[in-house]
């Protein structure tokens, strides 16, 4: 792992996950300070704030971090700004932590918030011929929800996949989120509520898709020798993050692609993208699937996070339904997926949800989870994938 | 009133439609969208091309998954009807190794579809206007099977 110091999460914050209509700004800064107290860092040691942009499916550019260093009161930092779509909060972590590893500062902030609108997300207004957002909602009327059913429906006929499977995802996590005071949705889900439930995009029903939520979370990184200098509790360390990119030809289709890269020339590469980025993960943090004890990972749909599964190595490809059937991915089993109840009990946030992730292991790390906890992890693990070849994993360990 | 395609050069439209590629003139790889020759580059980054030339890709392909829209999508999807009819979409392996997207053919759907199933390209009506209707490529079953 990379080096006996490294960096340490000396601080996590969130703001909860809701439809609470005010500025994303406001989450933010609520999020910052919550945590910093949890840090015991004053706001006047912060050398580096990172900001996650706040997005409109896809497209950036709604606030910088400069937008939360000011909110918080100028003190001088250095500012950094991240998009990489759902990997933004982890694409602000690796900024931060290089510049702390690279010994150019002790003490970083990263902030995501987001105040998102209701139904579909949809391309901001203007004709653009030319950008793949645009287009796939124009020549085809390709929505999100539908791309996560592409997936989906390949699960059924491909692995034998059912409704219920999926259901089961939804069950599972709402019932681990019941006691996250950072959820939006707190209320147990019956099999019967997903299927019988209005279908989206065959074969996903409302409740097999995840919402969008308006909320924020921040992450206080330094480096071991400030964390020792100051006497802070910073057991937990970033042992990985990757943020690595497709490899071509990528060969599995995308959001928001109209295709995928060709084969012709070149052979179909070893591994797809979503598998990159776990190995990339695991080679950093110098570990195997088989060392992680908990994982967060993005179920935008409830048939992604049994994707996610297999694209971790977690299980072997086409027997994630088996695992979950098990109760191995529930909390108390195996290895237990989504213990914070995933983004089916939050929402999708998108600048702060790669956060919320890494908030939600660093709770479980240090075994602060109440009612959620699963019991001695040591090690987890993150992933996340978003548009436009964006996708990122985090290892924590202790 | 005349029929045109919703977007210039992606597709012909003659009685045995097909999708536009760019070929990499170097490496042979087929790009759909065309848009690499605009580009100027392969983006095989093993290839150095820098030539292309446009060819037609197969007609027929194989089903890699499939779904509908049950809801109205938003702008700028134009509804074709008014109320709004669900529809299904198709994502299709292609001989040349790719995968591309596509509305499924008119009066069919999800039941008609299956992982590996032979489909073929046509080209329909994506949505009137005052000048005409505006055309589409889509994905129609053939009744093969995998």
């Amino acid at each position: 792992m990379s080096g006996t110091g490294g960096v340490r999460v000396a601080g996590v914050g969130m703001h909860p996950w809701g439809k609470w209509g005010r500025p994303f700004v406001q989450y933010g800064v609520h999020a910052a300070r919550a945590a910093l107290a949890d840090a015991g860092v004053p706001w006047s040691d912060v050398e580096l704030v990172v900001g996650g942009e706040t997005v409109r499916n896809g497209y950036a550019g709604y606030v910088a971090g400069a937008t939360f260093a000011q909110a918080l009161g100028w003190n001088g930092a250095r500012v950094a700004t991240s998009y990489a779509a759902c990997a933004t909060g982890a694409q602000a972590i690796d900024t931060a932590r290089s510049r702390i590893l690279a010994g150019l500062c002790d003490v970083a902030l990263v902030v995501g918030a987001d105040t998102t609108p209701k139904g579909f997300l949809a391309p901001n207004a203007g004709e653009r011929w030319d950008d793949p957002d645009w287009l796939r909602f124009r020549l085809l009327g390709m929505t999100n929800p539908a791309y996560f059913a592409l997936y989906a429906r390949r699960r059924m006929d491909l692995y034998g996949a059912t409704s219920e499977d999926f259901a089961q995802v939804k069950v599972k996590n709402a019932r681990h989120g019941l006691e996250n005071p950072y959820a939006r949705y707190r209320k147990e889900v019956s099999v019967a509520d997903v299927v019988g439930s209005a279908v989206v995009s065959d074969p996903l029903h409302l409740l097999d898709i995840c919402a969008t939520s308006d909320g924020a979370a921040a992450v206080v990184l330094v480096s071991a020798s400030y964390a020792q200098r100051h006497g802070l509790d910073a057991a937990v360390r970033v042992a990985a993050v990757s943020t690595v990119t497709p490899t071509f030809p990528n060969t599995v289709l995308d959001m928001p692609q109209l295709s995928t890269d060709a084969t012709g020339a070149v052979g179909e590469p070893e591994h797809t993208f979503k598998e990159s980025i776990g190995l990339a993960a695991y080679e950093e943090a110098g570990i195997g699937p088989e060392d992680v004890d908990v994982a967060e990972v993005y179920d935008l749909s409830t048939a992604l996070e049994l994707d996610w599964m297999e694209d971790l190595g977690l299980c072997k490809r086409g027997e994630a339904e088996a695992v979950l059937r098990a109760g191995d991915t529930t909390i108390g089993g195996r290895i237990p997926v989504n213990p914070s109840g995933g983004l089916a009990c939050f929402g999708e946030a998108v600048p702060a949800q790669a956060l919320a992730q890494v908030c939600e292991l660093t709770w479980q790390l240090r075994g602060q989870a109440t009612g959620r906890q699963v019991e001695g992890a040591r090690v987890g693990i993150t992933a996340n994938q978003g548009l436009f070849g964006h996708g990122s994993s985090v290892v924590l360990a202790v | 009133m005349t029929a045109t395609p919703a977007i210039e050069g992606w597709f012909t439209t003659g009685p045995e439609p097909a999708l536009l590629a760019d070929r990499c003139t170097t490496c042979a790889t087929a790009y759909f969208p065309p848009t690499a020759s605009g580009a100027g580059f392969c983006r095989n980054p093993a290839c150095g091309g820098e030539e292309f030339e446009t060819v037609e890709l197969s007609r027929r392909g194989r089903v890699w998954s499939y779904t509908d829209a049950q809801y109205q999508p938003p702008p700028p999807f134009v509804p074709p009807t008014e109320p709004f009819e669900p529809f299904a979409l198709a994502a299709v392996e292609l001989p040349e190794g790719l995968t591309v997207l596509g509305q499924v053919a008119a009066g069919f759907g999800v039941p008609d579809l299956a992982v590996g199933a032979e489909v073929e390209l046509v080209v329909e009506a994506l949505h009137g206007t005052d000048e005409g209707d505006l055309l589409i490529w889509r994905w129609r079953p053939t009744g093969g099977t995998a």
